[in-house]
C-alpha cells in the first residue's frame, strides 16, 4: 500500500476553470482506478489546486492488481477431437497457448461446447498502470478554451505543462507530457518560494507552505478572511461580502494577503453601483461599509505575496483605483450633459446584431410590444429609454452596468420611480440566481427586450444548438418563464411566440425544464399538467401544485392508470383523445352520450357519477380550485374500476360500442383539461 | 529614478542580450506592434524568430485631447516576439521586470486571463495580463492562429505598455507628468502630438478623402494579390509591399471609426475588406517562404 501524488504543474489557469477541471480529474483517475481494480472505496481521492497546480492525491493504493484468470476460447468441441484424438485445430490453440492439449478445459455455452484455455493473469505494478494510464488522463481533462505549446499538432491544455510530480510512496511514476517528465521536483510560489523543491506524499504540504504557496482552496479563503478581520478590527469598517469575488480571490493567489486601501471621500457621490463596480469589476476589490452600510472610501485588496511592509502594494493600488474613479467621474459627468432621450438617435449607429438591425430598430420593436402586452405609459416610456446608456460614456468603459445606468440617469433626470427603476431592472433575471424584475413596469420591459431577440433570431435561423447559444437564448426564454411564472402574468405564451414553431417548441423545452430543475416537480407530473397546455404558465404553475397534492392520495394514481388504459382503448378505436390538445388549454370536444343506450349497473352508474363529478369540477376550475377539482376526478375511481370490471368496451353491437367509446372519449376529455392523467407514471 | 528613455533602454538591453533582435519602430501607422510585418508575418511559418522593438501605436479613437491623465491617442509599446517560446518564459519576463528595477518581493504580482484577439488580422491567442499592484503592466500572449492560419511553432508575445511602466516606477499620476528625460517631461514631448492629432481625427479629417485613400490603398493591394499567383519568381515579389497597403487600410479603418463614418452596417463589411487582405498576404508569404 503506498500513496500517489499527482501534482500537474502549469502556468496561471484562469480562476474560474480550475474546478471543474480538478472535479473532472478526480472522475477520471476514479474510473482509471476502477477499471483497473485499483480502487479502496473507503478513502476519497483528495484534490487541491492553486493557479499553478492541479493536484491528486490517493491514499493506500495496492502496489499491483489481484492476480486473476481469464477464459480464452479455442475452436469447437466437436472439431477439436475426432475419434478421440486431437485434431490439428486443437493441437493449434494448445501451442498458441504455450500448453500441452490436457491442459485445455471444454466450456459449455449456448453456442455449444467449445474448447478453453483457463490462462493466469498475473497482476500488474500499480506504478506501471499509472505510468502508462496518466499522460492521456492528463490531456482528457475537459477545459473550455484549450492551447497547443510545443508547436502545431501539439497536446493542448489550458496553459503550457511546466512540471510533473507523479510520486507513488516514494518511488516516481515514470511517464512524460508535452516533453516534461514526472518526477518528485514541484515549484514553489513565484516570486517567493523555491523554483524547484524536492517533495515526497509525506511532506508535501509541508513543502509547498515553507514555499509560499497554501494547497487548499479553503485554508486561502480563510487566510484571506482572517486577515480582513485584522484589518477591519477598531476601524468600524465592514466588509462588503461577495462569494464570487471570495472564490476568485482564492483561484488567483497562492500565498493570499488581503490589504485595506483608501480613495478621495469625494468620490463618494458617485453612485454605489458605479463605485462597487469600478472596484470588484476591474480591480478585483472588496467594497467596504461603515456600521451603517453605507459605502466607505477604503477597499480590499488580496495581493498573492506575503506582505506590503512598505505600503507600496497599497499605494499601488490606490493609485490605479484613483485613476479609475477618476475617469468614473468624468463619464458620469459629461453623459448627464445629454438626456437619454436625446440619445435615441444614436442608437442608430449601434448594432444590436446584423440580421436584426441597430438598436433603434429594436427600440421600436420593444416599445410597439410592451404597448402590445398592455403597459402602462411609463413602461411604455422605459422601453423607449431603456437602451440609451448603451451610448454613454460609463457603459462604453464598464458595459456591466448597462440598465443599471440608464436607471440611475433617468433618475437624475427626473423620469418617475416606475420608468427609471423598470429601465434599471430590465436585463433582469441575468442568471438563474437573479431575481425577476421587481416592478410590474420592469417585468414588462424585460419580457419584451428578451421576446424580441428570440422572435428575431429564431426568425433569422439564428437558433441555439448544443451547447452553442452565443445569443444567450436559452437564458432569455427562462428569463421569460420565470417573469410570467415568477410575476404571474396570465399573458398566453402562444400570444407572445406566435407562429413559430421552432420557438414555441424551445419555449417548450424551457417550460418543462424550468417547472423541473427549478421548481422541482416530477417529470411525469410536469408531462402531465403540461400536456392540458403550457401557453398560460400561472395557471400551469397552479395546476402542477393542485396535482402535487393530490398525487399521493389513495386514489389518483389508479385512476391514473385507468385514464392510460382509457387513452389506450380510443386509440385501438381510431378514435383519437380530445386530450393532449399541446400549448392551448385542452378543450373538450363532447359529443353526446346517448343514455338510452346504457346498460343498467356499472355503466350507468358511471355516466351519472361523470354528470355529477363534471359540474363540480367545472365549477372548480373555473374557481380555480384546481386542487379541489382533482380531488373529485380522483373520487371517480371506484366507478371507474367497477366499469372495466364489468363492462365490456368492444360490445358486440356497433351503435353501443359507439356510445361507449364516446362516453369514455368525454370523460377523458373533460378530466384531462387540469393534467393528463395518462402522463402520469403509475407502479402498476 | 530611472527616465522613460532610461526604461526603455533597459529592457531592449535585456531582451537583446537574450538573443532578440533589436529592431527599431515600423515607419508605418499601426494599431499595434502586433501588426507590423516583424510579427504579422514573421510568426508566420518553420522559421525560429526572436525580435524586440518599441512601436508607436496609433488608436485615433482613444484620443483625449491630451485632457485625460490616462488616455493617449498614441501609446509606445515595447514588443517582444519569441519564437517558439521558450519553457520558462515567465520567469525571464520576471526577470526583464526586475532588470529595471522592480524588486518583487515588495510588490504583488498576477497573471490573470486575458485573451487576445484581432478579427481584422485573423489572429488569436491565449493569454493573461500582467498585473503589478493592481495594475496592467504587459498583454502576454501564445498566439494560436495568425492570418488565420494555425501556427507551426507556438511564439510568445510580450507586448509592455511603456507609460504604464514608467508611471509605475515613477509613481506619476498623470501620463504628461513622466519624465521622458532629464528635464524633459512625456507632456513637453507629446501634449501637443495628442491635441492636433484628436483634432484632426474626431474633427477635421475629411471623411471623403479618407474613403478614397482606403480604396486606392485597398485596390493596390489587391492588385499585388491577385498578380502574384502567376508571377514567375517568387522570391522577388514584393509581398512586403503589398502588407504595407494592408496596414494603410487598417489605419484608415480607425480614422473614419473615429470620425463616426462607419455605419453600423458597413463596419463588419470594412473589417471583412481588411481581413481578407491580411489573410491573402499571409498564406502567400507562407508560399514565398517556402519558394
Amino acid at each position: 500500500m503506498s500513496d500517489f501524488l499527482l501534482e500537474i504543474g502549469t502556468e496561471e489557469i484562469p480562476d474560474w476553470m480550475i474546478q471543474p477541471a480538478l472535479k473532472d480529474l478526480g472522475r477520471l483517475f476514479q474510473e482509471l482506478l476502477d477499471a483497473r481494480g485499483l480502487a479502496s472505496p473507503a478513502l476519497p481521492i483528495r484534490l487541491d489546486a492553486t493557479p499553478r497546480r492541479l493536484v491528486l492525491r490517493a491514499r493506500n493504493l495496492p502496489a499491483r492488481q489481484a492476480d486473476s484468470q481469464e477464459l480464452v476460447s479455442g475452436p469447437p468441441k466437436a472439431a477439436a477431437f475426432k475419434d478421440g484424438q486431437a485434431t490439428p485445430a486443437a493441437l493449434g490453440f494448445a501451442r498458441r497457448m504455450g500448453v500441452e492439449v490436457g491442459a485445455l478445459e471444454v466450456q459449455s455455452t449456448p453456442k455449444g461446447d467449445y474448447l478453453c484455455y483457463r490462462k493466469q493473469v498475473i497482476g500488474r505494478a500499480t506504478r506501471d498502470i499509472l505510468a502508462e494510464a496518466l499522460p492521456e488522463l492528463i490531456l482528457k481533462i475537459h477545459f473550455p478554451k484549450t492551447m497547443y505549446w510545443t508547436g502545431k499538432g501539439g497536446p493542448r491544455f489550458i496553459r503550457p505543462i511546466r512540471w510533473l510530480v507523479a510520486l507513488l510512496g516514494e518511488e516516481v511514476v515514470p511517464f512524460e507530457v508535452a516533453g516534461v517528465e514526472a518526477g518528485r521536483i514541484t515549484c514553489g510560489h513565484r516570486v517567493l518560494g523555491a523554483p524547484t523543491v524536492e517533495v515526497s506524499p509525506a511532506d508535501y504540504d509541508e513543502k509547498l507552505r515553507d514555499n509560499y504557496v497554501v494547497l487548499s482552496a479553503t485554508e486561502r479563503q480563510r487566510k484571506i478572511e482572517v486577515g480582513i478581520d485584522g484589518l477591519l478590527a477598531g476601524t468600524g469598517l465592514r466588509l462588503k461580502p461577495d462569494p464570487a469575488l471570495m472564490q476568485t480571490l482564492v483561484y488567483i493567489t497562492e500565498w493570499p494577503m488581503p490589504i485595506l486601501g483608501a480613495f478621495d471621500a469625494g468620490y463618494l457621490e458617485l453612485p454605489e453601483e458605479v463605485l462597487v463596480t469600478v472596484m470588484r469589476h476591474h480591480q478585483k476589490y472588496f467594497s467596504v461599509t461603515d456600521s451603517d452600510g453605507t459605502l466607505a472610501p477604503n477597499f480590499i485588496a488580496v495581493m498573492n505575496t506575503d506582505g506590503d511592509p512598505e505600503g507600496l502594494v497599497r499605494q499601488g493600488n490606490e493609485r490605479v483605483l484613483r485613476a479609475r474613479l477618476h475617469d468614473a467621474r468624468f463619464f458620469w459627468t459629461v453623459d448627464q450633459r445629454k438626456r437619454l432621450e436625446e440619445r435615441l438617435e444614436n442608437l442608430a449607429h449601434v448594432t444590436y446584431q446584423a440580421k436584426l438591425g441597430t438598436y433603434q430598430d429594436k427600440t421600436d420593436r420593444v416599445v410597439a410590444l410592451v404597448r402590445a402586452l398592455g403597459g402602462s405609459e411609463h413602461a411604455v416610456r422605459a422601453a423607449l429609454l431603456c437602451k440609451c446608456d448603451l451610448t454613454t460614456e460609463m457603459v462604453k468603459e464598464f458595459t456591466e452596468l448597462q440598465g443599471i445606468m440608464g436607471g440611475l440617469y433617468a433618475r437624475a433626470q427626473g423620469e418617475p420611480e416606475e420608468v427609471w427603476r423598470a429601465i434599471s431592472e430590465h436585463y433582469k433575471p441575468e442568471s438563474m440566481e437573479d431575481a425577476i424584475p421587481a416592478t410590474l413596469e420592469g417585468r414588462l420591459v424585460s419580457l419584451a427586450d428578451k421576446l424580441d431577440a428570440l422572435r428575431g433570431c429564431f426568425r433569422e435561423g439564428l437558433i441555439p444548438s448544443g451547447s452553442r447559444d452565443p445569443f444567450a437564448l436559452r437564458r432569455a426564454a427562462h428569463g421569460v418563464v420565470r417573469i410570467l411564472v415568477e410575476g404571474n402574468l396570465a399573458i398566453p405564451l402562444l400570444n407572445l411566440v406566435g407562429a413559430d414553431e421552432p420557438l414555441l417548441e424551445f419555449f417548450r423545452d424551457r417550460v418543462e425544464y424550468y417547472f423541473r430543475e427549478v421548481s422541482g416537480h416530477r417529470y411525469d407530473e410536469v408531462r402531465a399538467a403540461m400536456a392540458a397546455g403550457y401557453s398560460d404558465l400561472p395557471d400551469l404553475a397552479s395546476r402542477l401544485a393542485a396535482l402535487q397534492q393530490v398525487r399521493p392520495t389513495q386514489n389518483f394514481e389508479p385512476l391514473a392508470a385507468s385514464f392510460k388504459r382509457i387513452k389506450n382503448i380510443l386509440r385501438q378505436a381510431g378514435v383519437v383523445a380530445p386530450a393532449s390538445a399541446g400549448v392551448g388549454v385542452a378543450q373538450a370536444s363532447a359529443c353526446a352520450v346517448d343514455p338510452t343506450l346504457l346498460e343498467p349497473g356499472a355503466e350507468r352508474a358511471l355516466y351519472d357519477e361523470v354528470n355529477r363529478v363534471s359540474g363540480l369540477v367545472g365549477r372548480h376550475r373555473a374557481g380555480k380550485d384546481y386542487q379541489a377539482a382533482l380531488a373529485e376526478i380522483a373520487s371517480l375511481r371506484p366507478q371507474v374500476d367497477q366499469y372495466f370490471d364489468k363492462v365490456l368496451v368492444n360490445a358486440p353491437d356497433p351503435k353501443v360500442r359507439a356510445n361507449r367509446l364516446t362516453m369514455l372519449g368525454n370523460l377523458l376529455g373533460e378530466f384531462s383539461a387540469i393534467a393528463d392523467f395518462s402522463e402520469i407514471v403509475t407502479s402498476e | 529614478m530611472d527616465s522613460f528613455q532610461d526604461i526603455l533602454f533597459k529592457l531592449k538591453c535585456y531582451w537583446g542580450e537574450r538573443g532578440c533582435v533589436i529592431q527599431e519602430p515600423y515607419d508605418l501607422e499601426v494599431g499595434a506592434g502586433t501588426m507590423t510585418p516583424e510579427t504579422f508575418l514573421r510568426v508566420l511559418g518553420p522559421k525560429p524568430y526572436r525580435v524586440a522593438y518599441i512601436q508607436p501605436s496609433r488608436r485615433p479613437a482613444d484620443g483625449r485631447y491630451g485632457e485625460n491623465p490616462n488616455r493617449l491617442y498614441k501609446h509606445w509599446q515595447l514588443q517582444v516576439i519569441l519564437k517558439p517560446s521558450p519553457a520558462d518564459i515567465v520567469e525571464q519576463y520576471l526577470d526583464s521586470l526586475r532588470a529595471i528595477g522592480i524588486d518583487l518581493t515588495k510588490h504583488d504580482f498576477k497573471l490573470e486571463e486575458d485573451n487576445w484577439e484581432s478579427p481584422t488580422l485573423g489572429a488569436w491567442g491565449i493569454g493573461w495580463q500582467a498585473m503589478l499592484d493592481g495594475l496592467e503592466i504587459t498583454q502576454f500572449t501564445y498566439f494560436q492562429q495568425c492570418g488565420g492560419v494555425d501556427l507551426d511553432l507556438v511564439p510568445v508575445e510580450l507586448t509592455y505598455g511603456m507609460e504604464r511602466l514608467t508611471a509605475f516606477l515613477q509613481g506619476k499620476n498623470s501620463v504628461f507628468d513622466l519624465e521622458w528625460a532629464p528635464g524633459f517631461s512625456y507632456g513637453d514631448v507629446r501634449l501637443a502630438d495628442e491635441l492636433q492629432f484628436s483634432v484632426y481625427n474626431f474633427e477635421l479629417a475629411d471623411v471623403p478623402t479618407l474613403w478614397k485613400l482606403f480604396e486606392l490603398h485597398e485596390g493596390e493591394c489587391r492588385r499585388l494579390l491577385e498578380a502574384w499567383p502567376d508571377y514567375p519568381e517568387k522570391k522577388r515579389f514584393p509581398l512586403l509591399a503589398a502588407y504595407d497597403q494592408v496596414l494603410k487600410c487598417s489605419h484608415l479603418f480607425n480614422l473614419l471609426d473615429s470620425r463616426g463614418a462607419i455605419s453600423v452596417t458597413e463596419r463588419v463589411g470594412v473589417i471583412g475588406r481588411v481581413r481578407k487582405l491580411a489573410v491573402g498576404v499571409a498564406a502567400a508569404w507562407l508560399e514565398q517562404e517556402a519558394a
